[in-house]
């Protein structure tokens, strides 16, 4: 014992004992995360419990179980539970134990009952003591819905056009519900939404034009007639939209909810009709991967606690791409600064210096810098020196996705600097001398020698930049994330690309929905599955950057022998 | 390839032009990092401003012999000014109003008179008919008039804004919210000795001082319209019916001065260095409880009506003692004793300010004691030496400028004791003062040499009073504070808040959440530095330090949402449990040592001692998973069944979900990978001569590490906690996600905390661009950015030093 004591073997034990901790850190959280983000989108079996209330009365939930946690019986006792005397009376007799009852624990479960017309809570708690009966029949049905989210219950009757047709109907009935919103989406985002913008063009225009004095008759006139023609495509438009929108609240679902009350629900409103329980294995995995499909590429609803993220996704990567743009030349330029030019003096140690603090510096400090300096003071004198028609409604004096890009850069210019200039120590300097033997100016082996083979470095620097920027989340909610963004900063209207939009991004949506939304324990499962998403990009981008450093590694070390 | 790349000078000029290129960009990041401090510096730098007095215009009155009216016999009461400053007016004695437009506009030249009126209404300098002998004006500035026959009535001045093309023309209007007919202002004729007046909301209060020495309280209202339709008495058309309630608060007083807060709950009532304040705010409620059964002495009439049947004699003494609500005397503690000269109400209808003869102001307000709520002095601000001949208050913040004897103006600021400005603004005797209602600018009117008078209009730059050195970092006693404190409480609906801006309790919630992240990862991050580094065999550590090192690439985001939706509320159901496994976890690390060690040879081969920490994960989980299934049991045992009530109840300490503890743990793991890759790196880089040089000493090598390896790497390690720490002070989303963000200035790990970080994020997308607050919190981004700056140059400084030193070894 003494002698292994005295080995130090306990200590390296001990410190031993850190690796396992990080260990089980790093993979225990990416497990969480990925098996919490998964469920999110297979299809659960759905129960049917019948239980007895507080007064005595037997009733019947119907829902998915989400949680389950074993209480304390004294922090139970005081609500004086029926099933409990009974219950414990039993248990004492049956088992011989002593139990007292403060050590007791009682499990209770978690329900989703959805139906949130009907209760006001999406979640109930029941005492496993209390349940009567678990069944999980086959015909219950699990609508999903447009508003107030899932729906479960028995599907009695379908009703179109005031007629009431056999259950068979339901896919087509439901295709042509599908096909009907698909016109509606199309006519609102598309066709009413240019014209929307091009009559506030047509109105900034306008005023531009007031505010020079150039208005004259003709082209006041000229606008007039323009306006007019829009507001008649207009008007069109909505006429189809409406009719489109009669057309849909053609059909209705009668279905029954657990406590027997009849609903009726809009075919409008259904999103998809599924019977967790007949479900084969196959069945679920199909189910599970178009969701996962939805998820991607849907538009999320109910103030983002539902529906697919597809706005964040979109906004996170153009961001991050207007971002790449800028912070690529200067970081590379930095590095090759550092590496190729900067001689081993004071100057060069204090530039060190300063790459690492903006390293180190706090990302909101960023933040903080954007908004003072790119949005208030840049973005203002923008809107004052071309936007002024649109004033006091600023254009780039407001957060958007440009400052974002721009402020990020800044943020992940160390991150560029720093791989790149490791890249090219990497490099023989036999190389450079060869090329500077043969009469190359030092501009020449830079660019043709040197760059070349450093671009893999280059590259693992700007994805390890794009994965720091993926994932940043403070400086944005400054400098231009927004909860909700009404369009995308791409589409269809010139110039195509709108650098002063507000956009959204899976970090930012994550904050939100997971602490700033009114139904918190609903919306978990889909920040989870938000979390999924941008932990395996991020970490995907990582691994591969590290893939291309390593190869990298292995190549130079030939270039060496 | 030469003849692409053109002749020999222009290829020599390009070789130069990207040298040039090259060298701008790598300045370039030296640029952005100084330019990104200067900016922070440049928008922090207006609130250490110094406050600036200019004057903007000068206008002669009162000498135009077109005037219609001849005032030479009544002096000036009051002057005030718009709040876009373009017009000023003045009020005399006798009710007259002048107005005068005080620069150039599109309308008007500077000093023309564009209105002159009587503040009672368009002809007669009187209130039905009878001269007007007193006037008062409100906190808010609006005006009270009394008759010779104790008549009152109210009237605002309004400035009405028109904007054509690109001018601005500023109408001057009176009105008269109750219409243009009095009421008494006391019951049964009474002579007026002295009076005060305030209204907020359509309430106006007056106290009164009868000559027969009795201190009286009028409360009038305008009627509810249901109610006059219930009675089925139309007023006659322009007539409005009002509420006139008057109550006695005292008798025998004598007074030299009266005021009423603009809240209407409090009249000051000062007879020379006696204060007196009487409690208004429950007036009505007060006197049906003392006498239900009395008459009711609320008078309902008609405004046109001067008939008041008012009874006043019931309960006096009583109601003596139920409306003082205390009597104080200032400056009584002065060795020589100085005299009140000035008394006026701060904004906010909290604080008093006093004036004295020997030339101090103190304010006073009500502080919360174990007496109930009493008066006290707050602190004093010294003036000169000179007597303070008026004080007067900003409308909205908590400014205010003295005038003394000898005409020279301070201007102050409470909550932050600040000694703003002190001048002279008028050359001979200055008449009246106003301050505009926005803050930014001074009236002064003065004795022209010309006969009449003077008007003076002058720029203040005062715009960020409240925000001092002191104010920042020391205690301060806000306004219903029971004492001094460090708050950070930023906003508020009202216009008069006192705004607190100590950045203590933040930079103390910054420190704490730090200090708990770092307790969490040194050690884990240190030893396993490291184990990766010296034990770890290289086939495993080129898996391993990566796995860890994939850490820092997780979005903190992530970490703050599973820190506040899954960790904190299971830290608060197995309280017990993670206590229990700081004493279980090492415990079983070393059995499961020992265990090894007595393990036979064989076994031991199969499983080599550099495997450890893969031997150990499928322990450490087990146990963790026992703790949590025994937690309840654990608890029942120990903490009487409910570990978090036992905190709160037995041991007192307050419980948060989202406390210091659950940061400790999710930060730490956010700076782990930070610690570890530079520890990692600097243990690993000791040179190999070194140890294997202790190693045939006969050292083992755990003694290697300790006195050669961690000796020599030690500033690495250092530096690599010196980063860390760094990332802590700096993180903002876990913190802002994962603690209750209260401003609270307390050690304990089991409640939450506001950090510095935090607070940008929350606070930054809602204060005004330019405002103070934004401000501030550009000198918490500033405070942050230079504590990192000097963790990180020191980590960094140090890290190439050590570089060295292993290059010459």
């Amino acid at each position: 014992m003494q002698s292994w004591y005295k080995s130090g073997s306990p200590w390296v034990w001990l410190s031993a004992a850190g690796v396992s901790f990080s260990l089980i850190a790093v993979l225990g959280l990416l497990w969480l995360i990925a098996s919490r983000g998964l469920s999110y989108f297979w299809p659960a079996e759905v129960y049917q419990f019948d239980f007895t209330d507080e007064q005595g009365q037997t009733q019947s939930v119907i829902g998915e179980i989400y949680d389950r946690e074993q209480v304390p019986y004294a922090q139970v006792a005081h609500l004086n539970l029926p099933f409990l005397s009974s219950e414990s009376a039993d248990s004492e007799q049956a088992s011989g134990e002593h139990l007292t009852n403060e050590q007791q624990t009682l499990e209770r479960i978690l329900i989703k009952t959805g139906n949130r017309e009907l209760t006001n809570l999406d979640f109930r708690w029941l005492f496993q003591g209390s349940i009567v009966k678990q069944s999980s029949p086959e015909h219950i049905a699990v609508i999903e819905r447009r508003k107030n989210g899932d729906f479960y219950g028995f599907i009695d009757a379908i009703v179109s056009g005031g007629q009431v047709v056999e259950l068979s109907q339901l896919p087509l009935l439901l295709a042509r519900a599908r096909n009907l919103q698909q016109q509606v989406k199309k006519l609102e985002r598309g066709e009413i939404r240019s014209v929307n913008f091009e009559l506030e063009r047509l109105r900034l225009h306008e005023r531009k034009l007031l505010m020079k004095n150039q208005l004259d008759q003709n082209t006041q006139q000229e606008i007039n007639q323009q306006r007019a023609v829009l507001e008649q495509n207009y008007r069109a438009f909505e006429q189809s939209l409406n009719s489109v929108r009669e057309q849909l609240m053609r059909d209705q679902i009668i279905v029954t909810a657990a406590n027997g009350r009849q609903v009726s629900l809009d075919f409008a409103d259904i999103l998809q009709i599924t019977y967790n329980n007949q479900l084969t294995t196959l069945d679920k995995v199909g189910l599970f991967l178009k969701q996962l499909a939805v998820f991607v590429s849907d538009e999320p609803r109910e103030a983002n606690t539902e529906g697919g993220v597809f706005p964040a996704i979109f906004g996170t990567v153009l961001m991050v791409l207007l971002m790449t743009i800028i912070v690529s030349p200067f970081g590379v330029v930095a590095a090759i600064y550092l590496h190729e030019y900067a001689g081993k003096n004071t100057f060069t140690r204090v530039i060190r210096i300063a790459v690492i603090n903006l390293a180190g510096v706090p990302s909101i400090v960023y933040g903080v810098f954007g908004l003072g300096f790119f949005v208030y003071l840049v973005g203002g004198s923008i809107d004052n020196l071309f936007f002024g028609e649109a004033l006091p409604a600023p254009t780039f004096g407001t957060p958007g996705v440009l400052w974002s890009a721009v402020t990020l850069a800044i943020l992940t210019l160390p991150v560029v600097i720093v791989s790149t200039e490791e890249g090219l120590a990497r490099i023989p300097s036999s190389l450079r001398h060869g090329s500077l033997a043969l009469g190359a100016t030092k501009a020449e082996t830079l660019w043709r020698i040197i760059l070349p083979i450093a671009s893999p470095a280059i590259m693992t620097g700007i994805i390890l930049a794009i994965a720091r920027a993926a994932g940043e989340v403070a400086p944005l909610m400054l400098v231009g994330v927004v909860k909700i963004a009404p369009s995308l900063p791409l589409d269809g209207d010139f110039p195509f690309l709108h650098l002063e939009r507000k956009f959204m991004h899976l970090g930012f949506h994550i904050y939100d929905v997971g602490f700033q939304s009114p139904n918190i324990e609903a919306a978990r499962p889909l920040v989870y599955a938000t979390a999924l998403l941008l932990v395996s990009i991020i970490v995907a981008l990582n691994v591969g950057a590290v893939a291309i450093r390593n190869r990298l590694r292995e190549k130079y070390r030939a270039l060496e022998q | 390839m030469t003849l692409r790349s053109g002749s020999a000078k222009s290829r020599l000029l390009k070789n130069k032009l990207a040298r040039y290129f090259i060298t701008l960009g790598g300045v370039g990041v030296l640029f952005t990092l100084v330019f990104i401090f200067l900016y922070l510096l440049y928008v922090i730098k207006p609130i250490f401003d110094d406050v600036e007095v200019d004057a903007l215009a000068s206008i002669l009155v009162n000498n135009d012999s077109t005037s219609q009216v001849n005032h030479t016999n009544s002096s000036i009461a009051f002057i005030g000014l718009d709040e876009y400053q373009q017009v000023a007016y003045q009020v005399r004695q006798n009710g007259q109003i002048d107005f005068y437009q005080l620069v150039d506009s599109d309308f008007h030249r500077s000093g023309t008179n564009i209105l002159s009126s009587s503040l009672a209404g368009n002809e007669p300098l009187a209130v039905n008919n009878n001269p007007v002998v007193d006037i008062v004006r409100s906190a808010n500035n609006k005006f009270a008039l009394l008759n010779s026959d104790g008549q009152v009535n109210l009237v605002d001045v309004k400035f009405i804004s028109r904007y054509l093309a690109d001018s601005q023309e500023i109408q001057p209007r009176l009105d008269y919210p109750i219409g243009k007919q009095g009421f008494d202002l006391v019951p049964n004729q009474a002579k007026v000795e002295l009076f005060s007046y305030a209204t907020e909301q359509g309430r106006s209060r007056f106290v009164t001082l009868t000559s027969d020495k009795r201190l009286v309280v009028t409360t009038i209202s305008k009627k509810q319209k249901q109610k006059q339709k219930q009675k089925q008495k139309q007023p006659a058309a322009g007539i409005t019916a009002l509420n006139i309630r008057y109550h006695e608060l005292a008798k025998e007083v004598n007074a030299d001065q009266l005021l009423i807060t603009p809240d209407l709950s409090l009249a000051i009532v000062r007879d020379h260095n006696l204060v007196s304040v009487y409690r208004l705010n429950d007036l009505a409620e007060r006197r049906q409880m003392l006498n239900e059964s009395s008459e009711s002495n609320t008078a309902s009439i008609l405004s046109s009506e001067n008939s008041a049947a008012v009874e006043l004699s019931a309960d006096i003494e009583r109601y003596n003692r139920e409306f003082l609500h205390s009597q104080f005397q200032p400056f009584s503690s002065l060795t020589d004793k100085a005299n009140i000269s000035a008394m006026s109400l701060l904004s906010g209808s909290s604080s008093i300010l006093f004036g004295s003869s020997k030339g101090e102001v103190s304010q006073w307000f009500e502080v919360m004691t174990s007496r109930g709520r009493v008066f006290k002095e707050i602190r004093q601000f010294d003036v000169g030496d000179n007597a303070i001949v008026a004080i007067y208050p900003e409308l909205f913040r908590k400014s205010f400028f003295t005038l003394d004897s000898e005409q020279d103006l301070g201007i102050f600021y409470t909550t932050s004791e600040a000694d703003l400005w002190r001048g002279k603004v008028a050359q001979q005797t200055s008449l009246a003062i106003a301050i505009s209602p926005r803050a930014d600018a001074l009236l002064v009117s003065e004795l022209s040499e010309q006969g009449g008078s003077q008007l003076t209009l002058f720029s203040v730059d005062n715009q960020h009073p409240e925000i001092t050195w002191r104010a920042l970092w020391q205690r301060v006693w806000y306004e219903d504070y029971p004492e001094p404190a460090y708050v950070w409480q930023s906003s508020s609906g009202s216009d008069e808040f006192e705004a607190k801006f100590s950045l203590v309790p933040i930079s103390f919630g910054t420190i704490k959440a730090a200090f708990y992240a770092m307790i969490f990862a040194i050690p884990i991050a240190i030893t396993a530095a490291i184990y990766t580094a010296y034990f770890m065999p290289s086939k495993l550590r080129r898996k391993v330090k990566p796995t860890i090192e994939m850490m820092e690439a997780l979005p903190t985001v992530i970490l703050g949402f599973l820190a506040g939706l899954w960790l904190a509320p299971i830290i608060e159901q197995y309280l017990a449990a993670v206590l229990l496994l700081l004493i279980i976890l090492p415990i079983t690390v070393l059995l499961v040592a020992f265990g090894w060690h007595k393990l036979p040879k064989d076994w031991k081969l199969m499983l080599p001692e550099s495997w450890s920490p893969l031997i150990l994960i499928p322990f450490i989980i087990l146990v963790s998973v026992f703790a949590f299934k025994f937690s309840s049991t654990f608890e029942a045992w120990f903490f009487a069944g409910d570990m978090r009530l036992y905190v709160t109840e037995y041991l007192g300490i307050d419980y948060d979900q989202r406390n210091a503890l659950v940061i400790g743990i999710a930060m730490g793991f956010a700076v782990i990978p930070t610690i570890f890759s530079i520890a990692e790196d600097a243990i690993f880089s000791v040179p190999k001569h070194l140890t294997s040089g202790a190693l045939a000493l006969g050292a083992t090598p755990w003694q290697t590490l300790i006195t050669v390896v961690l000796l020599t790497a030690s500033p690495g390690i250092f530096s690599a906690i010196m980063m860390g720490l760094g990332r802590a002070v700096g993180e903002t989303m876990i913190v802002l996600m994962a603690t209750g963000n209260t401003p609270i200035l307390d050690w304990n790990m089991l409640q939450g905390m506001r950090t510095l970080a935090a607070n940008i994020a929350i606070e930054m997308p809602e204060s005004e661009v330019g405002s103070s607050h934004y401000r501030v919190l550009f000198l918490a981004a500033f405070v942050l950015f230079v504590f990192t700056f000097i963790f990180n140059t020191l980590a960094e400084l140090i890290r190439q030093r050590l570089r060295d030193k292993y290059s010459s070894l």
